[in-house]
């Protein structure tokens, strides 16, 4: 793959662990019409999110259609180090799937 | 709904193709609340989606959830929301708003040492109460707040 779909950025703020990640992602709602044929476009969006903390998931996500396209996921833990491994995945509702990771900075 | 998820999971395990794709592993138990809940996220309701979630749809009211959403949202396409909470042991939280085709956004399952705050960004079709919803040490809360949509975000 050219490029990771993900984005994520994990810095120590005092005890805790901030982690913001950017996915790219249509998040299709299955509501749209394609305007020229005037067909559903059939719903396609990010089902699961996998955060993980040196190989421990800390959090998942399970999101519907309504998390808005390019979706953005901010949280923090605490027992997080500087050097620490942060790694998130997706999967969607079509069987895509992407990860990434960063260290903490 | 009284059917409780879980249970109702046990019960068909046994019998039916379920109980393969669980087999497999493709359907894994998690901490609190099986894989994605296809009943939860097909709902209509705010109450049917909490039921599928938690297996009650009653929420005990918390002033200690604080809800950040902005009063107006000009582009119900992009609604920045986060949900921060004082509560102890924080087992999930979840963002439902009542008035979307399905109300359940989304779900956010925590198993490690985090802070009781998810910020994410969300769809709205039309002017609506948002939820969040916080399951924390075996109860569920709730509190909510009303948004206004100027441009909806969910039709073409």
């Amino acid at each position: 793959m050219a490029s990771s779909t993900i984005k994520i950025k994990a810095a120590l703020t005092g005890d805790m662990t901030e982690v913001k990640a950017l996915f790219q992602h249509v998040m299709e709602t299955g509501q749209r019409k394609d305007p020229k044929t005037g067909e559903k476009i059939p719903a396609h969006h990010i089902k699961e999110v996998i955060c993980q903390h040196n190989g421990k998931t800390i959090l998942s996500c399970d999101w519907g259609v309504a998390v808005a396209k390019n979706p953005y996921l901010s949280f923090r833990f605490g027992g997080g180090k500087a050097g620490d491994t942060v790694k998130i995945s997706w999967t969607d509702n079509k069987g895509d799937s992407d990860s990434a990771e960063t260290k903490i900075g | 709904m009284s059917v409780k998820r879980r249970s109702f999971l046990k019960g068909t395990v046994a019998t039916s193709a379920l109980g393969v794709a669980v087999g497999s592993g493709l359907l894994q138990p998690r901490a609190a609340w099986a894989a994605w809940s296809e009943k939860a996220f097909s709902a209509k309701k705010v109450d049917e989606a909490i039921a599928g979630l938690y297996g009650s749809a009653t929420t005990k009211d918390s002033s200690e959830i604080k809800l950040t959403v902005p009063d107006i949202a000009e582009n119900g396409a992009v609604v920045p929301i986060s949900v921060t909470t004082s509560l102890k042991n924080v087992e999930s939280i979840a963002i439902l708003v009542e008035k979307n085709p399905a109300p359940l956004t989304g779900g956010f399952n925590f198993s490690g040492n985090l802070e009781g705050y998810v910020s994410t960004r969300i769809k709205m079709g039309e002017t609506s109460d948002v939820y969040a919803v916080v399951k924390a040490g075996g109860q569920v809360y709730s509190t909510k707040k009303m948004v206004k949509v100027t441009i909806g975000g969910c039709g073409g």
